[in-house]
């Protein structure tokens, strides 16, 4: 196994794709984005409850996908409770350039999620690895349901 | 071209192997395992160099021209026509359409015929297992004309529900349109059947050949379909060429579905007087050097025998089941016994996805995916497969190479 394979599935990582952390739905008053990757199948239901100052209260999800997709929905849900507004989004803007740009120094406030900083040299991987980020941005806009979101421009 | 087709026996298939510029390349440091075919072919020297010739030597525009290029150049595409014809059985070349491919031969049926021809409440016969080729351009031509779909049902083991044919074969029935082999199971279906039975019942027949021109004997008349449709580059061809066959008297009856060029007698500013078929419907500048690459795809495989790709490709692929069954949680999709040249599979311990971008990086090219097969990966309970396709220049020793890749990837994903 080569050195780009074992920067991309780094163990934290294989660990949330077969141990998902906050998997399952959340019941009551929470935002529904489903959001769906067509040309490859993966696909992750994202529940939020958000808190009236716009903090994330409660994140869960579920879904099915390759490695890449699932430890990404796993870890951002770990990342995300519990922030502000402004919080998640400085995260989610933070962890696009991490997977998409040659970041040598990622910031300290990503955490764990830099473990995902492998998928930027395998490009027709960052789709699977911003799933669940432009899921959350949609429930963040506070459409769930409304409008799913997909990886693919319709 | 080292190929000894003549004698009974043998296919030099390293000699073959070859003939493929591109194969002898190593990708991350392993030699390539090309195992994608289903999806494009790899190109022989000898193709190569048909299209060098043709540009260096010959490239001018067809049809038109009153120079010795242009008539060279025509001479080259029509010959290319009828060198189609002959591959295929067709009983003279004014029933090739020259086209960009599968695709395009479909589409242009749904839209001149299907336009033409039907009505409200007519049903056009699909199966589950259509490439989205073959299931879209009906869907467009449905929506426009109030046509209806209906679908023969694949079984478990990958094979139609043929039993329920006759009663799907209704007299609303117009079209029956099917693929001769499936990109994402490997099933072969029985096409002269199939045809016979639609005939029966008044309806006419498409077949799509994408996964099988290339791959085994091939006889328009003998399987007796009215169109038949397929590409140049998953038989060695280049990209952007096929074909679609249709019986000349279908074909005669089908209004232009693009203008312009090449496909008229006159034109006047309010109205236009159309050519016979084929040329009706190649409307613009074809795509000359494509065809002329394409008859010499033909060549090459005329010379090592397709009966001989047939059974170098299906042993391949049956090798490969095999020894698929050896690694633990692996599902083979598809029929068990006759099968075109590929494998579809899942593994329990990782997603096609992550067992494609493994197997990228030891050199080995699989496709992962749906495979443009999204209704029938949903039928089957899989978010999609990986898929080994074959050719005649791929090796046992590159399955054995696959397998040891594939056990890696489990322990790797476990």
């Amino acid at each position: 196994v080569n050195t780009e394979l074992e920067e991309l599935y780094q163990e934290v990582l294989l660990d949330h794709a077969k141990r998902p952390r906050n998997y399952g739905e959340i019941a009551e008053s929470a935002v529904h984005v489903h959001g769906d990757n067509p040309s490859c199948g993966d696909e992750i239901h994202l529940h939020v409850r958000f808190a009236e100052d716009g903090r994330v209260d409660e994140i869960k999800f579920t879904g099915q996908g390759c490695a890449i997709s699932q430890a990404s929905a796993s870890l951002m849900t770990t990342k995300l409770k519990g922030r502000s507004g402004v919080e998640a989004t400085d995260l989610a803007r933070a962890f696009h350039d991490l997977v998409t740009t040659e970041v040598t120094d990622p910031p300290r406030m990503l955490g764990d999620l830099r473990v995902m900083s492998g998928v930027r040299k395998f490009p027709q991987r960052v789709k699977c690895a911003m799933l669940p980020w432009r899921a959350f941005e949609q429930a963040m806009a506070g459409n769930g349901g409304a409008s799913p979101v997909s990886t693919e421009r319709i | 071209m080292h190929v000894s087709a003549r004698s009974e026996s043998a296919v030099d298939w390293n000699a073959v192997r070859a003939d493929f510029p591109i194969l002898q390349q190593e990708v991350r440091g392993h030699p390539l395992i090309y195992f994608d075919n289903a999806a494009t072919s790899q190109k022989p020297r000898a193709v190569i160099d048909a299209l060098r010739h043709y540009y260096e030597h010959d490239n001018a525009n067809v049809h038109r021209g009153l120079h010795e290029l242009s008539s060279r150049a025509t001479e080259a595409y029509e010959s290319a026509r009828a060198r189609v014809a002959s591959y295929l059985g067709a009983a003279t070349a004014d029933e090739i359409v020259f086209t960009r491919g599968t695709s395009e031969s479909i589409n242009l049926v749904a839209q001149s015929w299907g336009g033409k021809f039907l009505r409200a409440d007519d049903v056009i016969l699909l199966t589950e297992m259509e490439h989205h080729s073959n299931l879209v351009p009906w869907q467009l031509i449905a929506e426009r004309t109030g046509a209806r779909l209906r679908f023969v049902p694949v079984r478990d083991d990958g094979t139609l529900a043929l039993d329920q044919l006759a009663s799907l074969l209704t007299e609303e029935v117009k079209l029956f349109s099917f693929t001769h082999v499936s990109n994402s199971l490997g099933t072969i279906n029985p096409v002269a059947e199939l045809c016979a039975k639609a005939r029966a019942a008044g309806a006419l027949t498409l077949v799509d050949a994408a996964q099988s021109a290339g791959h085994m004997p091939l006889d328009v008349r003998e399987l007796g379909c009215d169109f038949l449709a397929f590409s140049g580059h998953k038989m060695c061809g280049p990209t952007g060429i096929g074909a679609l066959y249709g019986r000349a008297e279908i074909l005669d009856r089908m209004p232009p579905w693009q203008g312009g060029g090449e496909m008229i007698v006159s034109v006047a500013l309010e109205k236009s007087t159309f050519k016979k078929p084929p040329h009706r419907f190649e409307a613009g500048t074809p795509n000359i050097a494509g065809a002329i690459g394409l008859a010499a795809a033909i060549d090459y495989l005329e010379r090592i025998g397709r009966d001989r790709i047939f059974e170098h490709d299906e042993a391949l692929a049956l090798y490969a089941m095999k020894r698929l069954g050896e690694l633990p949680d692996v599902r083979v999709l598809g029929p068990r016994d006759r099968r075109g040249a590929l494998v579809s599979f899942v593994m329990s311990t990782a997603h096609p996805h992550d067992v494609t971008t493994f197997a990228d990086q030891h050199g080995l090219a699989l496709r992962g995916g749906h495979h443009c097969n999204q209704p029938l990966m949903r039928k089957l309970g899989v978010p999609g497969t990986a898929r080994a396709s074959f050719y005649f220049y791929n090796q046992r020793e590159e399955i054995d190479a696959m397998i040891d890749i594939l056990g890696e990837a489990q322990r790797f994903f476990a």
